[in-house]
């Protein structure tokens, strides 16, 4: 079981929280303009790396909120956790 | 001559004679003791039989890794089966030699008791040798807190004068699960009540040491047969002599030790048969013959060892006469725990053993004979002969030399499918003793080289856990939170029959004396119907969502459009997925101009507070809107039926019923029956409904009103079940019964709510996707068959009845229902162009014949809403 660091509440176990899949994937502003294999590809494509990416959670069991953390899918070494809305950096 | 007790020595506590029962014999032992060294103290050779050859088997080992001594125990605390060396003897003990496969008793033992227990600390040693001691007495004394865990009754390191100061040290509990982030699972055998440990620890250490490992060789499982350092520990621990007249057999110098010990307790080491030609003799054991470069072959004796036998390197045979044949085979460190948390295995050619290789996470280190702080050894894992199969590798699977071979020259290569072929290391034991064996045997039947491939992989539990042990005291109605409304009491009181939706409990029918649910639910519903009942709703989820964007808000996550809703008004909203397929249901409340009280199906509602929240947080945020679950702060009371207006009315209240003033899907603030209420114009029946909120303290005492009121009218309390053929019989869609995620709102003849021109919302851009728009997708339709009779819920729907399986299927029945006020059974179904079908006969072929129906409109009764407003 992971320990989270939730970036408000600090670290916690994982059962607190639910996991919210790949980080950084924005609702398309004008779907109308989108085809269906581009709307298709935001629907139900994802990223499934080897090693270092960024996913979302969000801390449902203690103060609800989402934010985004930096995981290696392979050795499961953590990076930071930040809320919504700061930029990526893959360390 | 087989075992028996020195006359002094050991950690056993002497002045505390105990007896206990082994096999229907009565037995002493000391406090301190194991069954396994018990048994041996007394001279019993034989502890029980192999579960497939039905071979005698002893003690072979002191610890975790007995593979052959296996007991059922009966008192005074049952298990259906366990390792002789892993049961402390206690006054009274019943216990019995089992097979290798354990039998439940037939009488089911009194449930153990069992706690979960947390603890946060620094640092956790699993393991009680004298490298963890010391750094867990390091990170004591900078103030850290320590915690050791020890799966033995006693500590292995630091003799006995240690004392634990500010470490916390459990002994009898073992690690059996080692996971991400330090967190490791302890299970404390401790008596009476159990302990199941949940330690989340900065820095692990695993100082788990090393098991030594068998050599196989013909009847290498006759009683008398033993590991080294096993015997070491008989003597200095127990204070048991396991034999008089001892071989010792070895790959190593390890075994050396166990030869001194015996030698010290009195007994006669009649050689060492060390297959390492250059072996020398240590000075404390000048006399003892050393044949060096020889080897066992087999053993003779019946049923416990009377002679080893073993062969030089010109090939000479020797017989030689023990009573005991030490084993050792090397080591292998104990790193399952280091592998179950993903750590990977290199192969120590100069130990002939596996060590932890790779970077470890930053949290854990593996250190003393687990990391390799191990005497050298010779690769030599079995001794050769023209018949391997009384070669034992995996005792308890009664598998030998013979069998891997054999999985071998048939195909197989890799040691996981050669373990799932012969069933190595799945027994108790999980391949402590048979694993690395295994794969040596593997590795030089295929010409590869030692360590080319290593042991099978482990996953935890590291040792036997009960069931009851992860459960704890989480049991039966501590399962899971119970929800309860403010006025189940009286549900109880009046007989109820409960059904559980998500944790709700919720009345299901009432029945009355004898009576069947057939009528009870037909009594409900008929009440409904022509008089007047009352339902427990309190249950919906409620969601205010409030804030000055709350209209824009609910604009994006509903179909149609909330943000024109005037204050005071109702409309019903359906939500989508992403994907555009029916997410959750339910009304809306205008309470302010900022503030609106969204209702949701029982078990939608946390889901869709969830689903609120995350729009809010990830899409957005620039959005002033609040949300918050006040599901428990009301209590929701419908009162259904021509005569609701008058329950009303006698109960009192302020608020004008009538028709013209307190029209439809609208909502008044008043009182009720003297306290204050929310009373709400909805109906989930088609009849003339009143759905009276109140503050969840008062629920009771509005309920009670409403029955008290409604008495005289013969109001009838109704339940889930009557709820259900009500809407039926109206042709409402629930979702999650009509629905199952592929379910748009097209599909369910409900396109009037999708309002494309507001702008966008959740699931819009989906429901023009090809496959959405296909006209061959199952429509929501009506059902009547012919012959009256109830069609399944869940029965599939064929155009015609071919009498050839397989059919094409059309369809499918999602509820079905017998309906009181038609007096005939009425389905709804998901049908291939439904609605293209209006008046044609479908068919559902069952078990008991052919059902033929008619594809109808849903809507089964007051087509044309004439009741709604009484």
């Amino acid at each position: 079981m992971l320990l989270i660091e939730c970036p408000w509440c600090g670290p916690r176990d994982e059962i607190e929280f639910r996991y919210g899949g790949q980080a950084g994937i924005a609702c398309p502003a004008d779907p109308d303009a989108l085809s269906d294999e581009a709307w298709a590809d935001y629907l139900f494509m994802r990223d499934n790396p080897k090693g270092w990416w960024t996913e979302r959670w969000v801390h449902t069991a203690g103060c609800r909120r989402w934010f985004n953390a930096e995981r290696n899918t392979a050795t499961y070494e953590r990076g930071r956790t930040y809320p919504i809305g700061v930029p990526e950096e893959n360390p | 001559m087989t075992g028996r007790r020195l006359p002094s020595g050991g950690r056993i506590d002497r002045s505390k004679p105990l007896r206990f029962s082994f096999g229907g014999r009565e037995l002493d032992a000391f406090e301190g003791d194991t069954l396994a060294s018990a048994l041996t103290a007394n001279g019993v050779d034989v502890v029980c039989r192999s579960p497939i050859l039905g071979r005698p088997r002893g003690v072979y080992s002191a610890g975790v890794e007995e593979p052959c001594a296996f007991v059922a125990v009966e008192a005074p605390h049952p298990d259906p089966i366990v390792a002789a060396t892993m049961v402390e003897v206690v006054d009274g003990l019943v216990a019995r030699g089992a097979p290798g496969v354990g039998r439940l008793t037939e009488a089911l033992p009194a449930p153990r008791r069992t706690e979960h227990r947390y603890r946060h600390v620094e640092l956790l040693v699993v393991g009680s040798g004298d490298d963890g001691l010391s750094l867990a007495e390091e990170t004591a004394s900078g103030g850290g807190r320590a915690l050791v865990v020890e799966q033995e009754p006693r500590l292995a390191g630091a003799g006995f004068a240690w004392q634990p100061g500010d470490v916390e040290v459990l002994t009898r509990a073992t690690a059996f699960g080692l996971y991400e982030d330090g967190y490791t699972l302890v299970l404390e055998r401790s008596r009476p009540v159990e302990c199941l440990w949940h330690v989340r620890a900065k820095q692990v250490v695993l100082a788990t040491g090393a098991h030594v490992r068998p050599v196989a060789f013909a009847d290498n499982d006759r009683p008398g047969v033993m590991l080294a350092g096993a015997v070491r520990r008989s003597v200095r621990e127990f204070g048991v002599l396991p034999g008089e007249r001892a071989v010792v057999f070895t790959t190593n110098a390890g075994a050396y030790g166990d030869a001194h010990a015996l030698q010290e307790a009195g007994a006669e080491v009649v050689a060492i048969v060390d297959v390492r030609p250059d072996a020398r003799l240590p000075d404390d054991l000048e006399g003892v013959t050393l044949l060096a470069g020889w080897s066992v072959e087999g053993t003779e004796g019946d049923p416990r060892i009377e002679a080893a036998l073993a062969i030089g390197p010109g090939g000479d045979r020797r017989t030689i006469a023990c009573d005991l044949l030490v084993v050792s085979g090397g080591f292998s460190p104990a790193l399952q725990l280091w592998r179950a948390i993903g750590g990977g295995l290199r192969y120590d050619e100069t130990l002939a053993c596996f060590l932890p290789d790779g970077e470890a996470p930053p949290w854990l280190r593996v250190v003393g004979a687990a990391a390799g702080d191990l005497p050298s050894s010779v690769p030599y894992w079995y001794s050769p002969a023209e018949d391997y199969s009384r070669h034992f590798v995996d005792f308890q699977r009664d598998q030998t030399v013979a069998d891997v071979l054999a999985a071998v020259d048939g195909g197989l290569r890799s040691v996981e499918h050669v373990k799932r072929a012969t069933y190595i290391g799945t027994a108790i034991d999980q391949g402590r003793t048979s694993a690395i064996l295994t794969a040596e045997i593997v590795n030089g039947r295929l010409g590869w080289g030692p360590g080319a491939q290593g042991p099978s992989s482990s996953r935890p539990p590291y040792t036997p856990v009960p069931f009851s042990a992860l459960a704890g005291p989480y049991r039966g109605s501590r399962l899971d939170a119970t929800r309860r409304t403010p006025i189940h009491g009286w549900h109880v009181a009046r007989g109820a029959v409960f059904e559980n939706v998500g944790q709700w409990k919720r009345p299901w029918y009432f029945p009355r004396d004898g009576e069947s649910m057939h009528d009870a639910v037909s009594r409900e519903c008929l009440a409904v119907r022509t008089g007047v009942g009352v339902m427990d709703a309190s249950t919906l989820g409620k969601i205010e969502v409030v804030g000055p964007d709350a209209g824009t808000f609910l604009d994006r996550m509903y179909t149609n459009a909330i943000s024109t809703l005037a204050v005071g008004r109702i409309r019903y909203g359906l939500m989508l997925g992403l994907d555009g397929m029916a997410f959750d249901d339910g009304v809306v409340m205008r309470l302010a101009p900022d503030r609106f009280l969204a209702t949701t199906t029982t078990g939608g509602a946390a889901k869709v507070l969830d689903r609120f929240e995350e729009w809010l947080q990830t899409e957005w945020p620039d959005l002033r809107v609040y949300c918050t679950s006040v599901t428990e702060q009301w209590a929701t009371i419908a009162v259904a039926g021509p005569r609701a207006r008058e329950v009303l009315a006698v109960a009192g209240t302020d608020v004008d019923l009538a028709q013209e003033s307190f029209p439809f899907m609208t909502f008044r603030e008043g009182t009720f029956a003297g306290v204050p209420a929310r009373i709400a114009r909805v109906s989930f029946s088609g009849e003339l409904a009143f759905e009276i909120n109140v503050s969840g303290l008062d629920g009771l005492a509005a309920w009670e009103a409403v029955t008290a009121a409604g008495e005289p009218l013969g109001i009838e309390p109704y339940g889930t079940e009557a709820m259900h053929v009500l809407r039926a019989e109206k042709g409402f869609a629930i979702v999650g019964q009509e629905t199952d995620g592929t379910v748009t709102p097209h599909d369910l003849g409900m396109s009037w709510i999708v309002d494309e021109s507001k702008g966008d919302f959740v699931g819009r851009r989906s429901l023009r996707r090809a496959d959405l728009v296909r006209p061959d997708r199952k429509q929501l339709v009506g059902l009547l068959t012919v012959d009256k009779k109830m069609l399944p819920e869940g029965a599939q729907i064929v155009r015609e009845d071919t009498g050839r399986i397989p059919m094409p299927m059309a369809g499918h029945v999602t509820s079905s229902y017998w309906s009181p006020i038609l007096d005939r059974s009425i389905a709804l179904a998901m049908v291939e162009r439904g609605r293209e079908l209006l008046g044609e006969t479908v068919y559902a072929p069952l078990p008991g014949g052919t059902a033929a129906a008619t594809v109808t409109d849903p809507v089964f009764y007051d087509k044309e809403n004439a009741r709604r407003d009484g």
